[in-house]
């Protein structure tokens, strides 16, 4: 096909702003808040200038936009050895456990900070009963700091009353940044509604120059120059076709807005990727994907198929999973759990069901037992608020869905689902960048570390939250501890590379024509069918993103083969996501909203490529319940125990795999 | 439960540069229709239901309905956000009416001085574990 190209013959110039800093922070979610409030803190001393760039508005922006009900990872009275043992666990066994351990033994400081800034969370009554935050408060219970009791929900899990979470977060992070601007003198250091499109190199051929963008709210193209960046974008959701059609399709677990843009950055920058082959498939409420670890976990709800059995206990499933995946089965993890739940479904034992009903009925006697019937009934009438906050804090459609059926979760179970499938490195999954660790944990290989905490290979370029690969299990708070990792060694990068001066390897018009390309395209061809919609020259990024969700479902293990997959199914599907990465280049917007939706497109694009390469290069089943390859269904832990590693070279569109020892460093 | 705006109740945020709901949305959906100065959600198939612009909207004039391909009619479900707490009013559609209230921060709005208080950074420490105010855990 002829290659199109943009001299602005036919949509309007933008204006180029060249915004010039030490340390740029990309991604403004939890990750890039805690990268702003400690980077600053350092920078402020030695006048370094920190920017923020958030393709939303910070207040509500990344994972944790709606709120969240829980803060996953609180070590508190546990161990870190323990929390790294859990994870590598629900992981089944390869995990880096420096980075683990390293975020273990940080992330309480943060969440003791949201307190601090004004979190509501939960803590324990004097009669062994939850209090919420403001109770605790006025029953004058200490803080998390000073030694209060949190409500575990899980060992590692504490609930909040998380409404206004993020909004908490990002209020100290624009402080942070509001105190690097009086220190500096620099005009502006966060930027909103701004969307990083690509890295673009240096001329010195290693370093990173520059990170390229549009504003989506007015004719302007950034380009970002700094001395380090740090990456903590989300991870990529929308990828595989969703269970639901039309309007639900943005009902997604994980927030539809995670475009894998930080995967995309990393990628064209040519940064190792690890463990790509993984992915997450939750399983959640049917259709609202309202979360289930309270209902597991504080509330002690059972699973069940609709015959009222256990699927985890079915013995056939069970010895048939531990013919397969081995010990791993034994361990109980989330992949594993799915599995089971998968099988019985197969069966048509389905519909799966959550049996809230029985768990509140056997809650509710227990707390007459014990309070008597008065009180009793008080403190049930606590707990069902407390059901129906789980989803009015971070999933209110599914209490909307409950609403809609009439679902009262004391008399009625609810069904629940496995989800298309995620990638993300934050929350139970760790696909994303292999990245050097803290290297100062006894029995850390040489491997793990090459100087700069959370720096990919890609000098100066860090990488926080989701886009860490092969360590997850860290959710919103360790997100948050990482990214002020990743704060303070990218500015000791800077300082220790004082005389680096970025020189971009492209021009600002360069830049600009290839970031509105999707615009020259669409004037220039509108005209030619009576409906600018269906036309033969280009494709819209509406097009995009179903053709890619056709061919990762089909092909690369979607729901629609009950995420099954094999050597022939990837190699077929791969040769099909060519072709659309070509027709990209043929991409074209009416507007800046469809700039935004072409380019986070194309992002998911590299992001799903990337994907069904590793699984294709792992010649193993290492996440039964997530994907299966129909050709290796097993855990094969003599050839695949280790980490899988790529780099893609985005010039010549090729890719290099190779095998990392995985080393145990925890019992 | 994609948005939507009221026609009655919308004022365009009185023709302000931005309005409240296209601020917020994290997914750029939310867009104002200059011609008759209402806002709208542009793309109803990418709304995750997060209900920022619900809750932020000054004249009450977002709500949501149920995504058309699996939600029944006849439900609604509406928050009140304060600053302090956040009230939600649930009818569903056999008519059972839910209110439920729930904190939502301890401390007032724009309060958070984040470095008060807090040790200044030793650069000794930088390139060690631990944060500008208080060590990593040592077990």
């Amino acid at each position: 096909m002829e290659k199109e190209t943009c001299t602005f013959s036919y949509c309007q110039k933008p204006a180029v702003t060249e915004v010039e800093c030490d340390l740029l922070i990309m991604g403004g979610g939890m990750a890039g808040c805690g990268a702003a409030f400690e980077g600053a803190r350092w920078a402020n001393e030695k006048g370094l200038k920190v920017v923020m760039v958030d393709k939303a508005a910070t207040d509500r922006s990344g994972a944790v936009a709606m709120g969240l009900s829980a803060i996953n990872t609180y070590v508190g009275e546990n161990q870190v050895a323990d929390y790294v043992k859990y994870v590598r666990n629900d992981l089944m066994g390869i995990i880096r456990e420096d980075l683990v351990f390293d975020l273990g033994r940080h992330v309480d400081n943060s969440v003791q900070l949201f307190e601090e800034w004004g979190l509501p969370i939960w803590k324990k009554g004097d009669d062994g009963f939850s209090l919420d935050g403001f109770q605790a408060r006025d029953a004058g219970k200490a803080s998390l700091k000073d030694g209060g009791t949190p409500v575990r929900s899980g060992k590692w899990q504490i609930m909040i009353n998380g409404e206004s979470y993020k909004v908490i977060v990002a209020e100290a992070a624009k402080k942070a940044l509001a105190t690097n601007r009086e220190k500096t003198g620099m005009e502006q250091n966060h930027f909103e509604r701004v969307f990083i499109v690509k890295a673009v190199m240096d001329t010195n051929g290693k370093n990173v120059a520059a990170a390229i963008g549009f504003s989506t709210r007015e004719n302007k193209i950034y380009s970002f120059k700094a001395k380090a960046m740090i990456c903590a974008t989300a991870g990529a959701v929308n990828c595989f076709r969703p269970r639901s059609v039309g309007e639900g399709m943005g009902r997604t677990w994980y927030p539809v807005f995670s475009a894998g843009s930080g995967y995309a950055f990393g990628m064209q920058a040519g940064a190792e990727l690890s463990l790509m082959a993984n992915r997450f498939v939750p399983a959640r409420f049917k259709d609202g994907y309202g979360p289930v670890d309270a209902w597991f976990l504080f509330f002690k709800a059972k699973a069940t198929d609709s015959f009222g059995e256990d699927y985890c206990t079915n013995k056939e499933y069970f010895d048939d999973a531990v013919a397969r995946y081995g010990d791993y089965a034994k361990g109980m993890g989330t992949a594993i759990r799915n599995h089971l739940m998968m099988r019985a479904m197969k069966d048509g034992k389905g519909p799966i069901l959550m049996n809230t009903h029985t768990a509140m009925a056997e809650l509710g006697k227990a707390f007459a037992d014990k309070l008597g019937e008065k009180e009793g009934k008080k403190k049930m009438k606590h707990l069902e608020a407390e059901a129906w906050e789980d989803f009015l804090d971070m999933a209110i459609g599914q209490a909307s869905i409950w609403a809609a059926t009439n679902i009262e979760p004391d008399k009625t179970p609810s069904e629940i689902m496995p989800t298309e499938p995620y990638l993300l490195g934050s929350h139970a999954g760790c696909a994303g960048f292999w990245v050097s660790g803290p290297g100062d944990l006894p029995g850390t290989p040489e491997h793990y570390s090459w100087g700069y905490n959370r720096m990919s290979t890609v000098p100066g370029l860090f990488m926080a939250g989701d886009v860490v690969g092969a360590s997850g299990h860290k959710f919103s708070s360790g997100s948050h501890a990482e990214g002020r990792i990743a704060a303070k060694s990218a500015l000791q990068y800077i300082l220790d590379h004082a005389d680096y001066k970025p020189s971009p390897k492209l021009s600002l018009d360069e830049i600009a024509a290839e970031l509105y390309l999707p615009f020259e395209m669409y004037e220039k061809y509108k005209v030619y069918t009576t409906d600018p919609t269906i036309n033969p020259n280009y494709i819209g990024p509406k097009s995009l993103q179903l053709r890619f969700q056709k061919i990762a479902d089909e092909y690369f293990g979607g729901v629609a083969t009950w995420y099954m997959t094999s050597r022939t199914m990837l190699e077929a599907g791969l040769a099909k996501l060519e072709m659309l990465k070509e027709d990209a280049a043929k991409m074209a917007a009416k507007d800046l909203h469809e700039l935004l939706r072409c380019f986070e497109n194309y992002h998911r694009i590299l992001s799903v490529e990337a994907h069904a390469r590793h699984i294709l290069f792992r010649e193993e089943s290492r996440y039964p319940g997530y994907y299966y390859r129909g050709d290796f269904n097993k855990i094969d832990d003599v050839n695949w125990k280790c980490f899988t590693n790529s780099k893609y070279n985005a010039d010549t569109n090729t890719w290099e795999f190779k095998k990392v020892p995985y080393v145990q460093m925890y019992p | 439960m994609p948005s939507f705006v009221i026609t009655e109740k919308c004022d365009g945020c009185k023709a302000q540069d931005k309005t409240a709901c296209q601020y917020i949305c994290p997914h750029d959906l939310m867009a104002l229709n200059r011609d008759i100065m209402k806002a709208y959600n542009q793309e109803p198939e990418q709304c995750w239901e997060c209900f920022n612009c619900v809750k932020i909207c000054p004249q009450q004039a977002i709500e949501t309905r149920g995504y058309s391909d699996f939600v029944p009619l006849g439900s609604s479900n509406v928050p009140m956000r304060g600053t302090d707490s956040i009230m939600w009013t649930i009818k569903f559609r056999n008519g059972i009416l839910k209110r439920f209230k729930f904190p939502i921060r301890t401390t007032a709005e724009g309060s958070i001085d984040p470095y008060a208080g807090k040790p200044a950074p030793d650069f000794a420490n930088l390139n060690k574990p631990g944060f500008f105010n208080g060590p990593a855990r040592t077990e």
